[in-house]
């Protein structure tokens, strides 16, 4: 069982096209009645019938959290992806029913920052855009770096630019424009959170450089979503339902213990929350640990799995699920 | 010797570590009496010591220890050096050092529990996460108490039981820590017979 297993029942009423890459999709409850209310930054887990195949994908919501009516995502075409991205974009139709999960936020504003600094990169911006109008209602004190490829690839920069003209300042790669990041951190009042999301070297630049620089740890913030990477299929026992399960190429291995019928705990399905871990009872082979969860001793011990994000490789894998 | 080990108690109860140089934007820090032991120790162990003192501001108060220390905290050739005749007259200061710091500011704390523990909560007030901030006891053991009953604070209190010093009753030292207030709690001892007081024991003797 897992937080985000409440599921609910909902209607695609918009599908627009915000770019070449990006579209937005919204949603209606089926049942008439009102969405729940979440905080800036949360995500919901998307169901998706591609025939065969049960996907279940994250996306952070980027509507206004205290609009109960609809719920808005943004989801960027992954060409390279394991198809979840292409499913959204190209099988989705207007007033088609599909399922998702209540909202669940693993990257949360701290609220008592007298400043929040956020650092955005490409379709990283959305869990912001929610974030942003939260902070509209709470009066909060913001200010969005946002970095994107380009003018025509830049998702909501004009609605950003002119709605907030004095908090936000975009940067475009293609003319050569890059955050100043050392200088911006150095200049941060005291009690100033820093929230990044985007690409993993982004993220690994903002938390490293402000770490290097004396931040502390509770005033950095990141989201980063991985998305499960195929592989080579293999085969797992599960030692609790008695049960031995084939893991495909595209499949992750919590898709797999899913599809065969057992309820295993999940929350982000990204390798970040921790809620799918799973002890290892054998192991004679070689775990591709790809989650950011597990600590170096659970990794190379061989003692933990997270199912969402991580594969196998070798004769025996016996976990307790 | 300066240090003391506290024996393990509730959770509530905080712990101190020993202080660590840290890279940071710039360096606050703030000790009273023997407190400057552990500022002296943490300096001269630094490899860069030269450059952490140049955006160093040492805020020392001496009380007992008089000119002890002065001379030596002196020599660190901190950028700013305040000797402050007690606590309450360095408040002003630290204010105003925190409105005007920027993120990065690394705070060191050391001495007495009464002392860190206000310092500490001026420096979370400005926004630095308590995890954030570093705390070396030092000297003393007499804790600064709130009375549950009458909310005034007693400072320097060395004995289990204590009489408030704002209302007169007899208080139980408890372990009880509030960071908010900066104080552990007392609580009357004889509250349930009026006037059965135990007697005075000085604090972890």
């Amino acid at each position: 069982m897992s937080g985000g297993k409440n599921k609910i029942n909902v209607k695609v009423v918009e599908i627009s096209k915000v770019n070449d890459l990006v579209t937005r999709f919204s949603f209606e409850r089926i049942d008439g009645a009102l969405f729940p209310t979440f905080s800036g930054g949360a995500h919901i887990v998307i169901e998706m019938k591609d025939g065969e195949i049960n996907r279940l994908n994250p996306y952070s919501l980027m509507s206004d959290p205290m609009d109960q009516s609809l719920y808005s995502i943004s989801v960027r075409r992954d060409d390279n992806g394991r198809g979840g991205s292409l499913f959204m974009h190209r099988k989705v139709k207007l007033n088609d029913e599909m399922v998702i999960s209540y909202p669940v936020n693993l990257f949360a504003m701290d609220l008592r920052a007298s400043k929040h600094l956020m650092i955005a990169g490409g379709i990283g911006i959305t869990p912001f855009l929610a974030q942003i109008k939260q902070l509209g209602t709470l009066q909060g004190h913001f200010e969005l770096h946002y970095s994107c490829r380009s003018r025509a690839l830049g998702s909501y920069v004009e609605d950003l630019t002119d709605h907030y003209p004095n908090n936000v300042r975009v940067y475009f790669d293609d003319q050569k424009q890059t955050i100043d990041l050392v200088n911006l951190l150095k200049g941060q009042p005291l009690g100033t959170h820093v929230y990044v999301c985007g690409p993993k070297g982004m993220i690994e630049w903002v938390r490293n450089t402000a770490f290097e620089m004396g931040w502390p740890h509770e005033a950095v913030h990141h989201e980063e979503f991985l998305a499960p990477p195929s592989g080579v299929a293999f085969t797992v026992n599960l030692a609790t339902s008695q049960k031995t399960i084939d893991v495909g190429e595209q499949q992750s291995l919590l898709e797999a213990i899913e599809a065969a019928g057992i309820d295993a705990p999940y929350l982000c399905r990204g390798g970040a929350c921790g809620q799918c871990e799973t002890r290892v009872l054998e192991c004679d082979g070689d775990i591709q640990h790809n989650d950011h969860w597990l600590d170096d001793e659970q990794k190379v011990g061989k003692t933990h799995i997270m199912p969402c994000v991580s594969r196998f490789a070798g004769r025996n894998l016996v976990l307790d699920r | 010797m300066s240090e003391f080990q506290f024996p393990s108690s509730i959770r509530s109860r905080p712990i101190y570590g020993k202080f660590e140089a840290r890279a940071g934007k710039d360096c606050l820090m703030i000790a009273d009496a023997e407190g400057a032991e552990a500022i002296l120790n943490m300096v001269q162990k630094s490899d860069d010591s030269q450059e952490m003192m140049a955006n160093t501001h040492i805020i020392f108060i001496p009380k007992h220890t008089e000119e002890t220390y002065v001379e030596k905290l002196k020599a660190l050739g901190a950028r700013q050096f305040y000797l402050g005749v007690s606590y309450e007259a360095s408040v002003p200061r630290l204010r105003h050092i925190l409105t005007n710091a920027h993120m990065g500011l690394q705070v060191y704390l050391a001495g007495t529990e009464g002392v860190m523990g206000q310092a500490q909560r001026e420096a979370i007030e400005a926004g630095i996460p308590h995890v954030a901030i570093q705390m070396e006891h030092r000297g003393s053991v007499a804790r600064r108490m709130q009375c549950v009953h009458c909310k005034g604070i007693t400072e320097d209190v060395i004995t289990d039981p204590f009489i408030c010093s704002h209302c007169g009753l007899n208080l139980f030292v408890r372990d009880h820590y509030s960071r908010r207030l900066a104080a552990f709690q007392g609580v009357r001892v004889d509250a349930e017979d009026h006037g059965n007081v135990p007697d005075q024991v000085e604090l972890y003797k």
